[in-house]
């Protein structure tokens, strides 16, 4: 009876966290989407503390508490800029706690198999006595999705840990990698393998091989990531926001609960669908993103010619007063010089003066997929103008005035005109069709791929130098 | 320096060469406005908006030209006025130096530098001083409200109560700038437009002011534009033929037709011939731009309305600029203002006449006691020689449809390959595991399904918000805690305790942060 109750409490929270995910397909529906995500968290979390197999609840209690608290403040506190760190640092969360779970499920189960051993016929409590049930068979399968769930989890928290470290500047954005490079991590997983073989066949100290293997995954999170540049990150984030579902897809096989699989799976989908359309977007391949760096240059890229032309702020302020049509592209300087007030203020001017703005997102503009919206959206730009790459590359050719504030990658032409470029086929924004382009820049720098951006040569391109945010201020008062 | 506007003293002539907004810019420059009195009169500015705008007003001609050391006309300069100027100044207006070679002598005698607006060099640099392109726009669009005015119809079309009324039919030979002008104005008054051009390459700039291109079979080798500074050539005897054909083809179909075509140097091409007037309806209406050269059509009478037999208008108006006066005027000031601005490149009222400068060389026809015209030609080609284009062919509908099935064959095959190689899979699985773990195994396959379903249609500038969403029901994880929190030894309680505390961090967070975020996207 009391069973049958949490399955449905489950059923019902599997059924709102889909529906809280399906509501994300739209900006409005989004905001009825979240509350089915929280009901539905909230009916699951109540259902398990009354349900049967759980006790201890006051400590339970208490550190929901603490940790509800917690949370509340960060998320209270944070600074949209900061979104892809703290996204990343919830990763960690998640892969610890999975982690420390599947450690649980090990000790109960020794605990168990010692018991079943000595023959002594002792009636277990809670999860034990889910274990005490199991065959011989299970308990097989069981030490597979412990390694599992163990693993993934490892990985995604000292993935999770470098990630946050080179998002938030604490760690340096260079790809690093130790002596031996990717060797190292394929010796450090054929190792974890063996050692999982090690533990599956229950030969020595099952425990132990558990630890080990938990520390050479945390190696290899921390290794990988740290070997992946800072510009790739939205794809790194997207792929750890997977392993976390996986995770948790790997410890609900193990305990037994469907709630558990179906959200991990959820989850795991997400994060692996957000992985493939940044890459893509990049044109790149996911293993060439994940073993990090930029493939060998095929060949001599093109010779530029000209030079860049720089402009101060009147000249770019009369182009605006001139402008019928203005598209803004952002990128992350836009988010590192926090201009995104300055930037949605000089819009407001520009709409009010009867111009159509627009803004143009690449899908991976910034350091996180979707991060150069939320900016937007906190910086109060309605979001009916904030428009897609593919949404907007055609009214280029249109459009009398692109301001690029600091995006670099994702506006270069040499992805489409030399096939010898590292990002040849990458797909990016057109705004080289556009009557006149302007860069807001900090210097004469070449964007994290390293690469000469052909754009800035160009004869309808002018260079405006200066912090974005500086810059777009003094744009402020002369646009009327 | 002293930069002055003539009152225009060509019968008609209603523009002024300094308007007072012009005036106001040439004032930044730091120069000294004048204008005399009346100039700006049939434009529609008193010598009062004059003086507000800082200018000094001279009672007679004789005075502004002894005052000022530019003097700023439209209309090409009369040879009194060239006689009044003393040596040293600069007269800036309309010249056509190769018409007016006595003129040309008569200014380098004096001593007098002539810069001339029509001479201005067509390169990208020089377009906010291009005259004749700012005339040809106004003129143009004169020039369609010129044929509204005379055609007895509506311009759109209509289904009203009382009938239906069809589209009056434009044809627009020649799309310069004028020609663009009129198809752009046709076009939102209604009109069905069809437009002609010798030079292929403007078809789609054409197309992109809402006009069809009339199209011509002819395999003589296209002619390039940017050979000839972006106007026309003269085309050969085969070809005109074959135009000539095309036109009497849809003359009679045609209610309004404006000829723009000129070629540089030359008289107008005769394109609209008398037996294509003759073809054509009455009440249907010409007009001809090129009335000045002589004419684009047969019948055309410079500076009249003409009605001809079969009741067809012909205009040959040539002062369609002058009939906007405000406007052209306006526009026209604007020219002379980005001229003064490269003459007057440290923006001290100081004029620096750079002889190297391509564009003010270009404009020079006489400068020092010398003719500096014709110029050599300009160091910056005028528009980029256009590049080949690959014709694209559309497939045809057989091998569209073959493509078709062969993408759909590809696509079943990888699909059924994938379920036949995941089907095996799992059997493989099914013939080791137990059943409790197939079960759950069922649910976890279901439940990716269902996410990779939900997770494309999800707005893309919502990624952010979903990964934070995807992290907190990711803590769902606390459930696995919370079930053996309550079970076995200290060891499971601490480690449990530590995975609730973590996880309801994330739960809170995710969930918070992600409503903060949600709540700040806001419609206009």
């Amino acid at each position: 009876m009391e069973y049958g109750f949490t399955t449905a409490a489950y059923v019902v929270a599997s059924i709102l966290f889909i529906l809280s995910l399906g509501g994300l397909s739209g900006q409005e529906s989004a905001k009825r989407a979240i509350w089915y995500g929280i009901v539905g968290m909230a009916l699951a979390v109540l259902a398990t503390l009354f349900g049967p197999g759980a006790g201890n609840w006051l400590v339970s209690l208490i550190m929901i508490a603490i940790g509800g608290t917690v949370g509340w403040i960060v998320a209270k506190r944070v600074q949209m800029t900061e979104m892809p760190q703290l996204v990343a640092a919830m990763h960690s969360l998640v892969g610890l706690a999975a982690v420390f779970v599947g450690f649980n499920a090990q000790i109960e189960l020794a605990r168990v198999m010692r018991a079943r051993m000595d023959g002594i016929d002792q009636i277990f409590h809670g999860f034990a006595a889910l274990l005490a049930e199991k065959t011989s068979a299970e308990i097989a399968m069981l030490k597979i999705e412990v390694f599992l769930g163990v693993f993934i989890g490892a990985v995604t928290f000292t993935g999770s840990v470098v990630a946050f470290g080179k998002l938030s500047g604490k760690v340096d954005g260079k790809p690093k990698k130790l002596p031996g490079g990717h060797m190292l991590n394929a010796g450090a997983l054929a190792l974890s393998v063996l050692l999982g073989i090690l533990y599956f066949t229950g030969a020595g100290p099952a425990m132990l091989w558990l630890i080990l293997i938990t520390l050479l995954a945390f190696f290899i999170g921390y290794h990988l990531i740290m070997g992946i540049g800072g510009a790739d990150m939205p794809v790194v984030v997207s792929m750890l926001n997977s392993y976390s579902g996986w995770a948790a897809a790997a410890i609900g096989f193990t305990l037994g609960n469907d709630l558990l699989i179906v959200t991990g799976a959820l989850v795991g989908s997400s994060g692996a669908i957000l992985s493939y359309i940044m890459c893509k977007a990049m044109n790149r391949n996911f293993v060439s993103v994940i073993l990090g760096g930029f493939g060998g240059e095929t060949g001599p890229a093109a010779e530029i010619e000209g030079e860049q032309v720089a402009i101060d702020a009147d000249g770019v302020a009369a182009a605006l007063n001139e402008a019928d049509s203005v598209v803004i592209v952002p990128g992350y300087g836009m988010a590192v010089a926090q201009a995104q007030g300055a930037v949605s203020e000089l819009t407001r001017k520009l709409r009010a003066a009867g111009k159509t703005v627009r803004f143009a997102i690449h899908p991976v503009a910034g350091r996180l997929p979707g991060h150069m919206n939320v900016l937007l959206a906190e910086a109060k730009v309605p979001y009916d103008i904030v428009l897609e790459m593919d949404e907007i590359n055609d009214d280029f050719p249109s459009t009398d005035v692109v301001i690029i504030i600091g995006s670099n990658d994702i506006v270069n032409p040499a992805a489409q005109d030399d096939p010898n470029s590292p990002i040849a086929g990458m797909p990016v924004l057109e705004v080289w069709k556009a009557k006149q382009v302007f860069v807001s820049k900090r210097g004469q720098g070449t964007g994290y791929s390293g690469i000469e951006n052909p754009l800035f040569f160009k004869e309808n391109t002018r260079m405006f130098y200066g912090d974005a945010k500086d810059s777009i201020n003094k744009l402020l008062p002369m646009v009327d | 320096m002293k930069v002055g506007a003539l009152k225009e003293t060509f019968g008609g002539e209603a523009r002024v060469a300094v308007t007072p907004s012009s005036a106001g810019h040439l004032g930044k420059l730091g120069h000294d406005v004048y204008v005399e009195s009346g100039a700006g009169n049939r434009a529609g500015f008193s010598d009062e908006d004059y003086r507000k705008a800082s200018v000094t007003v001279c009672q007679t001609a004789a005075e502004l030209i002894g005052a000022v050391d530019v003097v700023a006309k439209v209309r090409q300069p009369t040879e009194a006025e060239i006689r009044q100027m003393r040596e040293g100044q600069t007269i800036i207006s309309f010249f056509y130096p190769a018409q007016n070679a006595d003129l040309l002598a008569l200014a380098k005698e004096q001593g007098v530098t002539a810069i001339a607006m029509d001479m201005v060099p067509r390169i990208s640099r020089a377009q906010k001083m291009d005259a004749l392109s700012s005339m040809a726009n106004i003129a143009g669009y004169r020039a369609v409200i010129e044929a509204a005015n005379n055609f007895g119809r509506f311009f759109t079309g209509q289904v009203t109560a009382a009938g239906k009324v069809p589209p009056a039919k434009v044809l627009v030979v020649g799309a310069g700038v004028a020609g663009l002008a009129a198809i752009g104005t046709s076009v939102s008054l209604g009109a069905q437009v069809h437009a002609f051009d010798v030079r292929p390459e403007v078809a789609e700039q054409i197309e992109s002011m809402g006009a069809e291109f009339v199209f011509l079979e002819f395999d003589e080798a296209a002619q390039d534009g940017a050979a000839t500074g972006g106007y026309a050539a003269p085309s050969s005897p085969e070809f005109r033929e074959k135009q000539l054909a095309k036109f009497r083809e849809l003359a009679p179909q045609m209610d309004i037709v404006i000829t723009t075509a000129l070629i540089p140097g030359r008289d107008a091409p005769k394109l609209w011939t008398a037996d294509m007037v003759a073809a054509m309806k009455q009440g249907s209406v010409i007009i001809d731009l090129a009335a000045e050269k002589g004419g684009n059509c047969d019948v055309t009478v410079p500076d009249e309305r003409i009605v001809t037999e079969n009741g067809v208008v012909v205009i040959g108006y040539t002062d369609f600029p002058s009939r906007m006066g405000a406007q052209a005027s306006e526009l026209y000031g604007n020219n002379i203002r980005h001229f003064m601005t490269d003459l007057t490149p440290k923006k001290d009222g100081v004029i620096d006449h750079n002889m190297e400068d391509d564009v003010i060389r270009g404009a020079t026809v006489a400068h020092d006691h010398d003719v500096t015209w014709p110029p050599p030609p300009p160091k910056v080609a005028a528009i980029a020689a256009q590049k080949p284009k690959e014709k694209k062919k559309a497939p045809t509908p057989e091998e569209r449809r073959a493509a078709e099935a062969a993408a759909f064959k590809a696509e079943t095959r990888s699909q059924v390959g994938l379920l036949v190689g995941g089907g095996l899979l799992l059997l493989l699985i099914g013939l080791v595991a137990p059943a409790s773990f197939m079960s759950h195994f069922i649910v976890f396959v279901l439940a990716c399904f269902v996410g990779f379903r939900i997770i494309w249609n999800v707005a893309h500038s919502l990624h952010t918000p979903l990964m934070a969403i995807t992290n907190a029901i990711s803590s769902i994880i606390i459930l696995g805690a919370l079930m053996q929190i309550g079970s076995g030894s200290a060891w499971v309680v601490i480690l449990g305790a530590l995975a609730v505390l973590m996880a309801s961090v994330n739960i809170f967070g995710g969930f918070l942060v992600t409503r903060r975020m949600l709540a700040m996207f806001q419609k206009s």
